[in-house]
């Protein structure tokens, strides 16, 4: 998953004028329903995610935006309604075995390995890249163990640079400061090498200079390293700024899905999202 | 693990390779060389009592490393565990005495069938969790408990199983001495393997399990399958523990198997660290020596004061307590370990006397 300068996304193909190669959906959600007892978590929800996208999905507090991701990762499974991932239907499959096809993701409330040392957690990201085993691994030398755990290592150090943690690399990661851990995490998914990277709520809790660097690493992730990326933000003005589409989800329906214009443009978006969410922006645009 | 934050400064890694070493620093490789140099000199200087206090140390040791991946690095339980090194221990007994398989041999396989038995035994950790595991381990004890009492073809039943000394080329190893040497050379063996494998994919999955399942899931990891096999890494830890103690007693009977023995493991890896590799040895020799220290203690007070009968009876029961008041003690008061006192102290003379 080294930095691909060739491979670049459609975004910024597009943006250059160059025709678009490959346009092929990542990620499709068809229909998807869930519930919990009587709550309805969500509705028949459908969308689609292309290759080298960044699209983010927003909705109000409980809108159903987090059980999205968790059926996509296979931590829910959808009442009814199906799942593909670069095709292949993963609706019945285990969140296991959808992350060896590529999937990665990181988790609203941080979900980090606490004891284990920042390496480590990102190393664990490799799991299923990494071929050696409890007998190989335990031989170590001679088993090929050594040469693959160092191999790996490298590759590591690569998403480590990026990130920018180098310097908390042996921090155990349960005392590092909220901003750090989250950075943290998404270096873990990274290393998965994924084929679409699902974000929840990246920036909550941070603060401003944080948010600036996590967006920041979000889009360089999407332009340099050519990932397709699902993100949940709250903050509206990041939304706008870096997504290439948008969807808006609302008591577990989806109300807008499109270009970030587009969608603040649509009324039931305003009426429904920045209504509640943000009391100023919504006042003024409706005196305008 | 939490080792990580006490490396002291100037510490500078220049390669991965450098970097992924067994030994933190330097200095603790050293240590650790000196504490093989110095084992490797005990028998020509201990006494055959203390010798086999350390060949206890070692069997213990070994087994309580396999519980400690199970438990403290899997964040699994085990009540069980003196059952699976009893069966280690017949099963390599009736390996040598029904085959003839060499006792050498015999050891490592009785392993690799210990193991068996923890992978099956292990297949409700898939589903089970915390109390309800606890309690299907614990069930595991008292299975095993009757199958040794039953299956005469494999443990001889109530008489027991004779288990014969081991044999190198014709020449064998008796007397404390040379046992020694073969259960140091087992528990090198094993610790590095242990060590080993909780620096490599399956350990960092165990661990994963443990601090957080469900993005240890996220991640790749097939909880079930891990879970499973930490039954099995632990029991195999135990099975090659069990038959070192078979062969050092000469003899193998049920009743050494007990559920009280599974909780003094227990109590092994609390004392010593949870995960820790280290810890495991140290917490093992806390155990095996702390009723010598007792017992030497109290016979001093009964020096002194002569002999009174209720101070008798109050000092046999003080004995009887002090494991599980040494465990309850640990709990409380350093429940890192002794490996997390012991790096306190290493790198405060590390740093001496700038103490920062
Ligand atoms: N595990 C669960 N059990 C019961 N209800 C749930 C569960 N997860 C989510 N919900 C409910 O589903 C709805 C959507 O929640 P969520 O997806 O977390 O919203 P969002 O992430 O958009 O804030 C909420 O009403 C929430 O209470
Ligand atoms: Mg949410």
């Amino acid at each position: 998953m080294s930095a691909d300068k060739n491979a670049a996304p459609v975004a910024r193909r597009e943006a250059e004028g160059r025709p678009v190669l490959e346009v092929r959906p990542v990620l499709q959600v068809r229909d998807v329903s869930l519930g919990f007892g009587g709550v309805r978590a969500l509705t028949e929800v459908s969308f689609e995610v292309n290759k080298g996208e960044l699209f983010s999905i927003i909705g109000p507090n409980g809108a159903g935006k987090t059980s999205m991701l968790n059926c996509i990762s296979g931590r829910y499974h959808p009442t009814s309604g199906r799942v593909l991932l670069n095709g292949r239907d993963v609706t019945d499959l285990t969140p296991n075995v959808r992350a060896t096809l590529g999937l990665g993701r990181t988790f609203q409330n941080l979900a980090l390995f606490g004891h284990m040392s920042v390496l480590d957690n990102i190393m664990v990201g490799r799991h299923h890249l990494l071929r050696n085993n409890a007998v190989t691994g335990a031989l170590y030398w001679g088993s090929g163990a050594r040469r693959e755990e160092l191999a790996h290592r490298r590759k590591v150090e690569d998403i480590i640079d990026f990130l920018e943690i180098a310097h908390i690399r042996k921090a155990v990661a349960g005392t590092l400061p909220y901003g750090l851990r989250k950075r943290v995490e998404l270096a873990r998914a990274m290393a998965v090498e994924p084929s679409i990277i699902l974000l929840d709520e990246p920036m909550a809790g941070m603060n401003l200079e944080e948010k600036e660097d996590m967006a920041r690493y979000i889009v360089d992730l999407n332009e340099e390293w050519g990932m397709t990326v699902v993100m949940i933000e709250h903050d509206m003005g990041v939304v706008m700024d870096i997504s290439q589409r948008v969807m808006v989800l609302e008591f577990g329906r989806k109300i807008a899905e499109g270009l970030p214009d587009e969608v603040m443009a649509n009324e039931r978006v305003k009426v429904a999202y920045l209504g509640i969410d943000d009391d100023e922006e919504a006042a003024g645009e409706s005196a305008a | 693990m939490i080792s990580s934050s006490l490396i002291p400064c100037g510490q500078f890694k220049t390669s991965y390779a450098a970097d992924t070493t067994l030994f933190l620093t330097p200095a603790s490789r050293n240590w650790c060389l000196f504490g093989i140099a110095v084992a490797l000199a005990a028998p020509l200087v201990l006494s055959n009592y203390l010798l086999a206090l350390l060949i206890q140390i070692g069997y213990y040791g070994i087994a309580a490393l396999g519980l400690n991946i199970l438990v403290g690095s899997t964040g699994q339980i085990s009540l069980g565990h003196a059952a699976f090194f009893g069966f280690g221990a017949f099963a390599s007994a009736w390996l040598n005495n029904s085959f003839g398989v060499p006792v050498l041999a015999a050891i490592p396989l009785a392993g690799v069938l210990t193991t068996l038995l923890g992978l099956l035994f292990g297949i409700p950790a898939g589903r089970l969790k915390g109390l309800y595991l606890a309690i299907a381990t614990f069930a595991s004890q008292f299975i095993l408990e009757d199958f040794f009492s039953r299956a005469n073809w494999f443990t001889g039943g109530s008489s027991g199983a004779q288990a014969n000394p081991i044999n190198v080329f014709g020449y064998e190893i008796g007397g404390d001495k040379g046992f020694f040497y073969v259960v140091l050379f087992f528990v090198l063996v094993m610790y590095l393997l242990g060590a080993n494998l909780l620096r490599t994919r399956d350990g960092r999955a165990f661990v994963a399990v443990r601090d957080h399942y469900l993005s240890a899931e996220v991640m790749g990891i097939n909880l079930t399958k891990y879970r499973i096999l930490s039954f099995g890494i632990s029991s195999f830890y135990a099975g090659v523990g069990g038959a070192l103690y078979g062969h050092y007693l000469g003899f193998v009977s049920a009743e050494g198997f007990t559920i009280l023995l599974s909780i003094q493991f227990l109590g092994m890896i609390i004392i010593g660290g949870m995960g820790s590799v280290m810890g495991t040895l140290m917490g093992t020799a806390f155990m095996v020596l702390l009723p010598e220290g007792t017992e030497a203690a109290v016979s001093t007070i009964k020096h002194f004061t002569g002999d009174i009968p209720a101070l008798t009876s109050a000092l046999a029961y003080i004995k009887e307590a002090a494991i599980g008041l040494a465990i309850v003690l640990f709990l409380i008061f350093e429940p890192d370990g002794l490996v997390h006192r012991w790096r306190l102290i290493k790198s405060y003379w590390k740093l001496y006397p700038f103490s920062y």
